[in-house]
């Protein structure tokens, strides 16, 4: 019985010994290390010519610099010189030389030549995965790319199919798909045809602030700092990036001060460290625009009057002020705030009487649509909202809830409805929204564009097509920064497709980290400039 | 050659539903903003415009070849996807089944012997919260109390920030391979980082073992057989664990065997709340991500564990039942 007993104290002390120690080792994390809770699961590939998830671009962001570049600080300034340090336009217009900046070098130690620039923008055209759309804008295609891409010296030309505003295309050139990627090192990878895509997925060969120290899917990101970064070393020496899926788990660690930043905390979970004085809450205003598309297949949603009255029947004070608090704010134009070109004119608001009195006079007293909403709560919230705002006046909606690839496949295939969801943009150029919303070269059903005005049938003005294009060929920024006005103005009045809200990110932090920004409404994450005091 | 037949059906049936699931797993590849050439491209080189007899084929001489294909969710091979997520899976799994059977055992046999006492009482208010409590709730308020507010255990994930990717990778399980490594404080931060969710998962199998232990030991314990011992006089004792649990161990095994596979597929929402890198997180991201290649080859692997375990609890009887001797 003695015995016994003394075996039990025993394990009793040792599981005791084994908890209490343990827990006090985590009390914060090492000064030199950013250790951050983020849903990371969508990531599918780190080549630069491929990713173009949000997370993955994160990544992206934060391994290679681009030839021209955001500063993190601010990054509505526009785009400034990275590893290139100057650029010219040709007098006609179609032809931009870029100088590239002397002495930096990739991660591997070689140099970052002109050879590399011109490379990685040709092999992102050949490999023609999702984010080439966004090279080929200029008149590139795999067959041309060679010829119209070329080196000489320490000098990039770019030749265009257009005299494209040189802010299109420098804004196009500074997203992740523009990366300057070491050409040395990928070749020694590559498996057939590949051109070192299967590598690059899960490996580094770039040349900026931080490198590749590890990255296990749905688990974790691990970056460690670029003594050698040409901008200077980072104070940050070690980034950790890890998959936390629930947003009570991260405000827990954060509050127990195991990681520095959470990046996916509910409203609830943001009011919740909102008190607690060692942590802090941002605001960032992110690019993502909430929108309800009316599919023009369907008789009810493509009468102009139904249109029109749809823009009052949603509550967008109410539900900003409820389950969308803190997280989205009211939008109604296709460019976010923090692009340029955008609108702040919000001219519609929720009036029941004022849609009924539109609806009444065009002979429409019922009927029933239908929506397919992704099981995501605030899209089932916002449809639920607006089912209750139809049946005043007579309407009935029929919400259908699926999986996010479900209703992205009915969605490409013509065959939603009333759709809810988000777009985020693809670079930092106004085109990029304008040329998604307000621009449709051809209607037909078997036309396959991913543009949304084609995913809901609308067939966009010829005026208004002609418009967005000419934009893109505006060399005086004041003049394009009206033209793209204009097309908003006009896009409020007709458009089928409505833009909601605008996505402000709230990020919690430790009081010590400083300089943190999450890339605002044009960019990815940054960490270089992060430090912890 | 039945093992083969159950794994070849298994393989069939996950594959077919895999092809007719109302997802486009072309869409995970090309994003949102591809164009039909860039869509067909892809369409085809994933093979899905071959017959579906021949997709089936080519499918199953590669998972011969123990080649499962890439992840589409995540870049990797899925073997190699597999090889990580399964191990932390199985320490979670085996530590739950073992604090499952060390309670739960004694705890049924004990409410047997003194059916309708205050042992039986708690077990079965034991048995019908464990039951009935949302596994989900009871994880979030766990991390809350023993992590949140008393810091007696780590927090969501498999180890703390500090010892992440510290320690070799020997046989993927981190609590031994911090042993392997003389690693004392890895081990220690692995073992404050299992010991709530195995403890829930330990928690959920033990209601279920108590339950069953007991049932068997009732029915034991009204056999004549022990009512003959008790007559001989033998002590309570004897006859409780030499006579009546003796004979309740071979089907107590099926239980028990059959109770870990269960934690081994059915741990994902104690996964998803832990932030747990196991097998059930796995299965459940690539299947809403239409990711086939990784819910085939995660499946196939959970089912292999089921039929291994049933081989193994079958081996087990013959060893333990006087009757097979």
């Amino acid at each position: 019985m003695q015995n016994r007993f003394s075996l039990r104290t025993l394990l009793l002390a040792s599981a005791v010994s084994l908890a209490v120690p343990a827990s006090a080792a985590w009390a914060e994390t090492p000064a030199d290390t950013l250790v951050i809770a983020h849903q990371i699961d969508d990531i599918i590939s780190l080549d630069p010519g491929q990713s173009f998830e949000f997370s993955g671009q994160d990544v992206v962001n934060n391994l290679y610099d681009q030839l021209v570049d955001l500063d993190p600080l601010d990054v509505t300034a526009g785009v400034k010189p990275s590893l290139a340090e100057s650029w010219e336009v040709s007098e006609d217009g179609k032809t931009i030389t870029l100088t590239m900046r002397e002495g930096v070098k990739f991660h591997s130690g070689n140099p970052v030549r002109a050879e590399d620039a011109a490379w990685s923008l040709q092999r992102a055209v050949k490999l023609n995965k999702s984010p080439a759309f966004i090279l080929n804008q200029f008149g590139f295609t795999p067959e041309n790319v060679d010829e119209m891409v070329s080196f000489e010296g320490n000098k990039l030309t770019l030749k265009l199919d257009q005299p494209y505003a040189q802010s299109f295309v420098l804004n196009c050139l500074a997203s992740e798909v523009g990366s300057v990627i070491d050409k040395e090192t990928v070749m020694a990878h590559v498996e057939g045809d590949d051109f070192g895509n299967t590598w690059l997925s899960t490996n580094d060969a770039g040349a900026g602030a931080f490198t590749l120290a590890a990255w296990r899917p749905n688990e974790v990101v691990q970056l460690a700092a670029n003594p050698d970064y040409w901008q200077g070393a980072p104070a940050i020496k070690r980034v950790i990036v890890r998959h936390v899926q629930e947003s009570s788990a991260q405000r827990l660690l954060l509050e127990q001060g195991d990681i520095d930043v959470a990046r996916n905390l509910t409203p609830t979970d943001v009011d919740g460290v909102s008190g607690n004085d060692k942590l802090k809450v941002m605001d960032d205003l992110r690019g993502r625009i909430l929108y309800m598309g009316l599919g023009q297949q369907d008789p009810l949603l493509s009468k102009p009057e139904m249109i029109e009255a749809m823009k009052y029947l949603i509550d967008y004070a109410g539900m900003e002020s409820s389950f969308l608090k803190g997280q989205w704010k009211v939008h109604q134009n296709f460019l976010p705030e923090g692009y340029l070109g955008a609108s702040d004119e919000n001219p519609w608001t929720h009036d029941i009487e004022k849609a009924r009195a539109i609806l009444t006079d065009a002979g429409i007293t019922s009927g029933t649509v239908k929506t397919i909403v992704r099981d995501i709560r605030e899209y089932v919230d916002a449809a639920q909202t607006l089912q209750a705002a139809m049946a005043q006046v007579g309407l009935t909606l029929e919400i259908q809830q699926m999986t996010g690839a479900q209703v992205l496949d009915a969605y490409r295939a013509r065959q939603v409805p009333i759709f809810i969801g988000e777009w985020g943009p693809d670079y930092a150029d106004p085109n990029t929204n304008a040329s998604t919303f307000a621009y449709n070269p051809n209607n037909a059903a078997d036309a396959g564009l991913s543009q949304l005005a084609w995913r809901n049938s609308w067939a966009v003005p010829e005026e208004m097509n002609q418009a967005t294009v000419a934009a893109t060929l505006e060399g005086d920024t004041d003049k394009r920064v009206q033209m793209y006005l204009d097309i908003q103005s006009q896009y409020r009045e007709i458009a089928p497709i409505i833009p909601m809200f605008q996505k402000i990110e709230q990020v919690a932090m430790q009081q010590n980290v400083q300089n943190w920004t999450s890339g605002g409404s044009v960019s990815s994450v940054v960490y270089r400039q992060v430090t912890k005091e | 050659m039945s093992l083969v037949l159950t794994l070849v059906g298994l393989l069939l049936v996950t594959f077919v539903i895999g092809r007719v699931m109302p997802i486009d797993p072309v869409l995970k590849v090309v994003g949102e903003r591809a164009t039909q050439a860039q869509y067909d491209a892809a369409y085809q080189a994933m093979g899905l415009d071959k017959p579906l007899w021949q997709q089936f084929l080519r499918y199953m001489a590669e998972v011969l070849r123990g080649d499962f294909g890439r992840s589409i969710s995540t870049g990797h091979p899925v073997a190699q996807d597999l090889k990580r997520a399964f191990p932390a899976t199985l320490e979670l799994a085996a530590l739950g089944t073992l604090i499952g059977v060390c309670v739960g055992v004694p705890l049924g046999v004990i409410a047997a012997a003194r059916r309708g006492g205050w042992v039986d009482q708690i077990a079965r208010v034991v048995a019908l919260v464990g039951y009935s409590m949302p596994i989900f709730w009871l994880g979030l308020m766990g991390l809350l109390l023993f992590y949140g507010i008393l810091g007696w255990v780590g927090g969501p994930g498999r180890q703390g920030i500090i010892y992440d990717g510290m320690v070799p990778m020997v046989t993927g399980l981190v609590l031994v391979d911090s042993l392997i490594a003389g690693d004392w404080g890895a081990f220690r931060d692995a073992f404050s980082h299992i010991v709530l969710p195995a403890s829930l998962l330990g928690y959920f199998s033990l209601a279920y073992i108590s339950r069953m232990t007991r049932s068997f030991m009732l029915e034991q314990l009204s056999a004549e057989y022990i009512i003959t011992a008790r007559v001989k006089g033998l002590s309570e004792r004897r006859v409780i664990w030499g006579h009546a649990f003796r004979n309740i161990l071979v089907p107590l095994i099926t239980v028990i065997a059959l109770s870990f596979g269960s934690l081994l597929e059915g741990s994902v929402l104690t996964e998803i709340v832990f932030s747990w890198p196991g097998i059930g997180q796995y299965i459940t991201k690539t299947l809403l991500a239409g990711d086939m290649n990784a819910v085939l080859g995660g499946t196939v692997v959970v089912g292999a564990c089921f039929v291994a375990l049933n081989i193994f609890s079958d081996i087990l009887y013959r060893l333990l039942d006087p009757r097979a001797k």
